[in-house]
């Protein structure tokens, strides 16, 4: 490493000026078999929800490959499939909405497989930074078993990074603090 | 799965290759979470340690802007967003995203947002008595060239007071979000300007602990750069996390 890093600053309150827009919260396009909604309600220390914050997923499609930039890993031949979900909310209920559809397991590190999973950026006014997390989904409990990384978890946490079954998709709400407070993952 | 496996590569070129990992960082490489003196950090910092992510395919990959995503012609051009142009000095703001290895970041999503030139965001939150300007929205995005150069034409935006405490102002600062390469690269960070005497005032500012890591943030003006009879220039080069060992090498 030659450079520094340049340092993280807040997204602010005023982020909606810039960064949602309308098809953001859609890592598919409209009309793709097998579309899910990924739904939930981000809380902050006193089980408030925040009216004001901003939700990025990065997801494989159901084969388990991205629609990465320099097709890392084999892209995604999915039609319409984008992986990348950007959700801004300025006003509101603390209420998050994405359009998806349910990742397939992909490589993990050494040979391993890792669990259906989508990473979640959160970042917000009162953030400096980031913070990371993975959602994974509860109806597969055989591959959340033998998942590399949710086996680094203490297991009276791994419960907060699984997404319940809903009508329509699944629920995933974020924590930031207090009782049930998420899991965030350092990068 | 084996046709999908992460090959770890010796050599990487920035302009054709990705890396399989990202360099880990120092914990005050960026602001801590938890910062009183920024007050509304106090109910938005998770309170338990965070747990190490491997870098796994996820993590290295980042998405493509394809079709389903364009940009408008006046989308670098905050000037011309409106009818008529907007109130205050006119600036470009250019630079590099690099990577921490000196390599251009090619192709990568450059994002902005600001104050107007009174320092009032066209945002229904802000409410400080200060005019708002209809030919300034004050957002403006572009992708970077093939030598990681981007440029955006713009007014510079005014200090603003906030609640935080008694007499807090915000410097002067434009708000900058960067896609980068891969999930793991991702920034979002804001830009300030030379000499600003709100500088030793600002928790924001002051939460990054290592006064070289603030300079960062810090742009500079250049007259080299400075367009003869239309607008100031500032250069700000952003640098962002760039390879780390192989997966396989990575401490756990």
């Amino acid at each position: 490493m030659i450079f520094k890093t340049t340092p993280s600053q807040t997204v602010g309150p005023y982020f909606a000026i810039g960064l949602p827009w309308d098809a953001g919260p859609q890592a598919v396009a409209e009309g793709t078999p097998g579309t899910i909604t990924i739904s939930g309600t981000v809380y902050d220390g006193h089980g408030e929800p925040i009216p004001d914050h901003l939700i990025e997923t990065w997801q494989a499609d159901p084969t388990g490959r991205f629609a990465d930039m320099h097709g890392y890993g084999g892209a995604s031949e999915m039609a319409g499939f984008r992986g990348f979900a950007r959700y801004g909310v300025e006003d509101g209920d603390g209420n998050y909405e994405i359009l998806t559809v349910k990742p397939g397991p992909v490589p993990g590190l050494g040979g391993t497989t890792q669990a259906p999973h989508v990473d979640l950026t959160l970042l917000a006014r009162g953030m400096l930074n980031r913070v990371v997390t993975r959602i994974y989904f509860a109806d597969e409990p055989e591959l959340n078993a033998a998942d590399p990384v949710l086996a680094t978890i203490p297991a009276e946490r791994r419960g907060t990074l699984l997404a319940d079954r809903v009508e329509g998709g699944y629920r995933f709400d974020i924590r930031l603090q207090g009782d049930g407070e998420t899991v965030f993952f350092a990068v | 799965m084996t046709e999908q496996a992460i090959e770890p590569r010796a050599i990487y070129d920035a302009l054709s290759d990705t890396p399989t990992s990202y360099v880990r960082e120092d914990e005050d490489a960026h602001p801590p979470l938890d910062y009183p003196p920024y007050k509304s950090t106090a109910l938005r910092h998770p309170k338990q340690p965070l747990i190490y992510l491997p870098q796994t395919i996820t993590e290295v990959t980042g998405p493509q802007l394809g079709e389903w995503w364009r940009l408008g012609e006046h989308d670098h051009d905050l000037t011309r967003q409106h009818e008529g142009e907007p109130i205050g000095q006119r600036i470009t703001v250019a630079g590099h995203v690099y990577d921490t290895e000196g390599k251009p970041i090619r192709g990568t999503l450059v994002e902005i947002w600001q104050a107007n030139a009174a320092g009032r965001y066209m945002h229904r939150w802000d409410r400080w008595p200060a005019p708002l300007d209809p030919n300034f929205s004050g957002a403006g995005r572009c992708v970077t060239d093939d030598e990681g150069r981007y440029q955006f034409t713009t007014i510079k935006p005014g200090p603003y007071p906030w609640g935080n405490h008694y007499n807090a102002w915000r410097p002067a600062h434009v708000h900058f979000s960067l896609l980068g390469r891969a999930f793991a690269q991702r920034l979002v960070t804001q830009m300030y300007f030379p000499g600003d005497p709100f500088f030793p005032y600002d928790p924001i500012f002051n939460s990054v602990r290592d006064s070289d890591a603030r300079e960062r943030m810090i742009s500079s003006f250049s007259i080299h750069d400075t367009v003869p009879d239309w607008a100031a220039a500032y250069r700000f080069d952003i640098y962002l996390r760039g390879p780390g060992a192989t997966p396989f090498e990575e401490a756990h």
